[in-house]
């Protein structure tokens, strides 16, 4: 299994719990929805995942590497070359251009390949707004930038948290189409954090998050 | 309603302490500096009111001599004639080591001099006996009391409040012995109330000139370059303070729009609103404003007795080492407070009144805020374009400060492009991501630092400028101080016959004996001294010369030329080959000009047989005296013991430098003060900007994070990142410090003082000075930086989650 969550526990400063007992796990080529109300700890569980924060108890294995034996540099050194991150807000980089911006995780995993980035870009339709800035992009283009970005990594799980609700349906539809068939290519796992019924049924399996347990 | 939205306005600052600390440190800062100059600019002009008033200076017509004193014989027969006018003599002499005015006026004559018609109504009113007849009484300040006390040898001594600081006021009779100058008059007043059938002046005095009350130059207009620059550098310290309240304010009312948005859809006119906030504005300035007169009054304490030091020493201006707390002062440093507030806000203000009520927070478009950088830029260039051509159209003082103001305020304007400019030329270059990205994301700071990093531009430029003028200044001052006192030991006698006599008893034992001998002459450009010389060498080898015709010595020592300093040559454009008239009767060819550094008024020199005809009764009493140096020390104890000369008599030549050297020193006190506290202020605003920017900044560096960066790494960077942004500006600043000092060397000194200085490099203290703002820039960042190492990831995770 590529990421397995064993009894992952979670809880806010204060002391309520977030996450309760939450195991599943996570193949190479899988992608899994993970669903839930507001506040029923999706977002939480991704962002675990992608070593961003550390569980109270229990364990999270990516690829064999249990991630509560890291510390800050071993957990940020496995975000730049495993896993990559797509937000709801995009979060691209405003003062790099489109083409700045596609491949800058790439070149800090250091795994940055020309040909592959400049496919990326023909695939998601940059081709032709590569010189441009964020902020000269709809949301439906910066999206379609992160994932581009994301991608260009090549990494083995991608992690998107909400990565269509900012957009309206079409650029939704077109956002979802490329992420799923980019992972399908790669052989990447995807865990995707969402609200929306229509687009978990796309994916391969379908978790549901309530009160911070699986339900 | 207007409660509520007061209530709602000030919740703002509750929830954001730092910022409204910020903002009232900012003012405390910029009214304090600017109030602490006014306070002394005050304080100075104060004094020489009072001192004016306490004479009756400028107050009655005067008769000076065009050769100097005025024979007593000639005052006798003023009086005899009907004329009510009374005499004066004033010189300086020194009393362990202070130099000190005396003023003697004939009290039978003028009684009425306000000073003593206050001390009569005094508790211990002087016995007007006491004041006429032997041994006579000295009138002086509680400062000097104590001096005159330990002095053997003078009358006794009466202490008054009612009297102008280093004087000492008596009647004519003793002011003759204590300067040794019997039967002189320096001018003669002209008192009111002339009797109706007197003779004209012409006829019995026509070699007399009347100088009118309002013709007379008094202290106010002597100081008035010195106060001037003070104004100048106090403006630029508050103008580095009102950067860090815009910034602030600029930030609080963006931080505010949805604040203000939703004030506006629940029915508050944005007209209620505009008003509610400039009174919130005015509130916070008036606190401000009153921490920063306290700050002031405090400054002005300290640096107050070395600014009264300098003012004696260059212009023998009274004044009195101690502030007092005028309300006017307190209300001006209020109204600047006040009206700097708005100033700073305006903008902000104006933007926020054209908010419309839909308007959305939208993406934070820094490219557009970056890309208006240009037409601020072209702004800057017309600043710096329209101050040269005011001072080549119009020249002067105060053309030449538009002049630096101009270059200043325009080159703080081009900074934020130029700095956006070499950002691109240095990303371009950058290979890495990590370096990519540190390089775009100062220029996407640019315009949230603009700000701050224009004050540290000013504050930098400031101190290169004013400290090459000062350097260069020190340094032309040691050469020049090298070749004007050249002579190893300085006499003075007490008596013209024993000067005599010294000459004489030297003259086979020394190489020369240059007598220094002076004259003060009333001359149409004001007083002018005239001094003259013997045939020496040390001359013609030695006397600082800066401008020069051919046999320039010849000719003054044959008597058919002068010589003239540099600030009457400035003052009056007077160069070799053209004429001055030293007298009615005595015109003179220019030969030479020399430099004159520290002295505000005229001076020339003519042979010596020429000055004995002008003022054939000019004292004799001092010399220079030119010997082996190895023999200095043992000639000048020979000398006291042969003359019995008290030690102060016979100085040697490094005792002089040295003495000169400290009093340069000290007129620099209060500039070096106000330079490193602008550059503190400055230092102040760069670590607010960041303080300010760190909520917009976590955007930016969580992604990065997300991206595989560690804390560390990113606390780094942010470190990296305001050190070298501080590093760019000070290299941007040195070109601009450069052009300051230059124009303060080539143009204000002129205007001000009269002089122009030789311009001196001085990289070890740009690299001294670099090196402080790169630890300023660190100090600044640091706090930020740190906060970053130290957020908990939960916090840095919120940027993501808040956003939903």
């Amino acid at each position: 299994m590529l990421v397995i969550f064993d009894k992952v526990q979670k809880s806010y400063p204060g002391g309520r719990p977030v996450l309760r007992d939450v195991s599943l796990s996570l193949d190479r080529g899988q992608t899994l929805a993970l669903t839930g109300e507001s506040g029923s700890g999706k977002s939480t569980l991704l962002n675990l995942a992608a070593a961003l924060d550390t569980v109270d108890s229990g364990e999270i294995t990516l690829d064999g590497t249990a991630l509560s034996k890291l510390d800050d540099p071993g957990r940020a050194s496995l975000r730049r070359k495993s896993l990559s991150l797509v937000f709801q807000q995009f979060n691209l980089i405003p003062s790099l251009t489109v083409d700045q911006n596609l491949s800058f995780h790439a070149r800090l995993a250091g795994c940055h390949d020309p040909d592959w980035c400049a496919h990326l870009a023909d695939r998601m339709g940059l081709s032709d707004l590569l010189a441009r800035y964020p902020e000269n992009l709809s949301g439906g283009q910066q999206q379609r930038v992160a994932i581009g970005r994301a991608m260009a990594a090549r990494p083995k799980l991608l992690l998107a948290d909400e990565p269509t609700g900012n957009l309206d349906e079409t650029a939704s539809a077109t956002v979802l189409d490329l992420m799923l068939s980019l992972v399908a290519d790669t052989g990447a796992a995807l865990l995707l954090v969402t609200h929306s019924h229509e687009i978990a049924s796309r994916l391969d399996r379908r978790v549901h998050l309530a009160g911070g347990q699986l339900a | 309603m207007t409660m509520a939205v007061i209530q709602a306005l000030a919740s703002h600052w509750r929830a954001h302490r730092l910022q409204l600390m910020t903002l009232l440190v900012g003012l405390a800062l910029a009214t304090g500096l600017w109030s602490a100059v006014q306070a002394i600019n005050a304080e100075a002009r104060a004094s020489y009111g009072r001192a004016a008033d306490q004479l009756a200076l400028g107050q009655f017509d005067e008769l000076h001599h065009p050769n100097g004193p005025i024979p007593l014989s000639r005052y006798v027969e003023l009086r005899r004639a009907g004329w009510q006018v009374a005499a004066v003599l004033e010189g300086p002499i020194r009393i362990q080591g202070q130099t000190v005015r005396v003023l003697g006026v004939d009290m039978v004559a003028y009684p009425a001099l306000p000073a003593i018609t206050q001390m009569e109504q005094s508790g211990t009113p002087p016995d007007p006996a006491d004041m006429l007849t032997a041994p006579g009484l000295l009138l002086t300040t509680p400062a000097l009391g104590p001096l005159l006390n330990g002095q053997t040898g003078l009358p006794p001594v009466l202490i008054s409040d009612a009297l102008p600081p280093d004087l000492i006021l008596t009647d004519i009779g003793v002011a003759e012995v204590l300067l040794n100058q019997s039967g002189k008059v320096s001018h003669l007043i002209i008192l009111p109330d002339q009797p109706g059938a007197v003779p004209p002046l012409t006829d019995i005095a026509p070699e007399l000139d009347r100088i009118l009350a309002r013709e007379q130059l008094d202290t106010a207009q002597l100081t008035h370059s010195f106060h001037l620059n003070l104004s100048a550098f106090g403006l630029l310290s508050f103008a580095v303070g009102l950067f860090i309240v815009h910034g602030t304010v600029g930030l609080a009312f963006a931080q505010r729009r949805g604040m203000i948005r939703t004030l506006r859809a629940l029915g508050v006119s944005m007209r209620r609103l505009v008003w509610l906030i400039m009174a919130e504005l005015s509130v916070l300035a008036i606190i401000g404003g009153t921490l920063g007169l306290v700050l002031g009054f405090f400054l002005a304490g300290a640096l107050l007795p070395d600014v009264a030091a300098t003012l004696r020493g260059l212009y023998g201006a009274p004044i009195s080492g101690q502030i007092s707390l005028q309300p006017q002062w307190a209300l001006s440093g209020l109204a600047m407070a006040l009206g700097g507030t708005f100033l700073a806000s305006g903008h902000a203000l104006y933007r926020l009144s054209r908010m419309p009520v839909l308007s959305g927070a939208g993406l934070q478009a820094w490219r557009s805020a970056a890309s208006g950088s240009w037409i601020v830029a072209i702004a800057g260039v017309a600043a710096i374009v329209g101050g040269i051509l005011a001072l080549l159209l119009f020249g002067g003082l105060v053309a030449g400060f538009v002049m630096v103001a101009g270059m200043l305020v325009g080159s703080a304007l081009v900074l934020p492009y130029a700095l956006s400019l070499v950002l691109i030329l240095f990303q371009r270059s950058a290979k890495g991501p990590i370096a990519q990205w540190v390089w775009s994301d100062m220029r996407a700071q640019l315009p949230g630092l603009s700000l701050a990093l224009m004050a540290l531009l000013l504050a930098l430029a400031a101190n290169i400028g004013v400290g090459t003028m000062v350097s260069s200044f020190r340094l032309t001052f040691t050469g020049w101080l090298d070749q004007r006192l050249t002579s190893e030991l300085y006499v003075t006698t007490a008596t013209d016959q024993q000067g005599r006599d010294v000459a004489e008893w030297l003259s086979f034992q020394v190489d020369a004996v240059l007598p220094i001998r002076s004259v003060e002459l009333a001359h149409s450009s004001g007083p002018l001294f005239l001094y003259g010389i013997i045939d020496d060498q040390t001359y013609r080898e030695k006397w600082p010369l800066i401008s020069a015709s051919d046999g320039v010595w010849d000719r003054v020592i044959d008597g058919t030329a002068v010589l003239v300093n540099e600030q009457l040559a400035r003052r009056e454009n007077l160069w070799p080959g053209q004429s001055l008239v030293i007298t009615p009767t005595l015109t003179l060819t220019i030969a030479g000009v020399y430099s004159d550094y520290g002295n505000p008024t005229g001076q020339a020199i003519v042979s010596m047989p020429r000055l004995d005809e002008v003022a054939p009764n000019a004292e004799a009493r001092r010399f220079g005296i030119r010997v082996a140096p190895g023999r200095a020390t043992e000639l000048a104890q020979a000398l006291r013991e042969e003359f019995d000369l008290p030690p102060r008599a016979v100085v040697q030549q490094a005792v002089m430098k040295a003495q000169s050297m400290a009093v340069f020193e000290k007129t620099f006190v209060v500039t070096s003060a106000l330079n490193i506290l602008t550059l503190g202020v400055a230092g102040f605003a760069i670590l607010t900007s960041l303080l300010t920017l760190w909520t917009q900044r976590l955007p930016q560096i969580a992604p990065v994070w997300a991206l595989g960066l560690t804390r560390t790494e990113l606390a780094r960077l942010e470190l990296l990142r305001s050190v070298l942004l501080a590093a760019l500006t000070a290299v941007l600043a040195l070109p601009l410090g450069l052009a300051l000092a230059w124009a303060l060397l080539s143009v204000i000194n002129v205007e001000a003082f009269g002089w122009k200085l030789p311009m001196y490099l001085f990289p070890l203290d740009w690299a001294y000075l670099l090196g402080l703002t790169l630890l300023a820039a660190a100090i600044a960042a640091a706090l930020p930086a740190a906060r970053l190492l130290r957020m908990p990831p939960a916090d840095l995770l919120k940027v993501f989650a808040n956003e939903r």
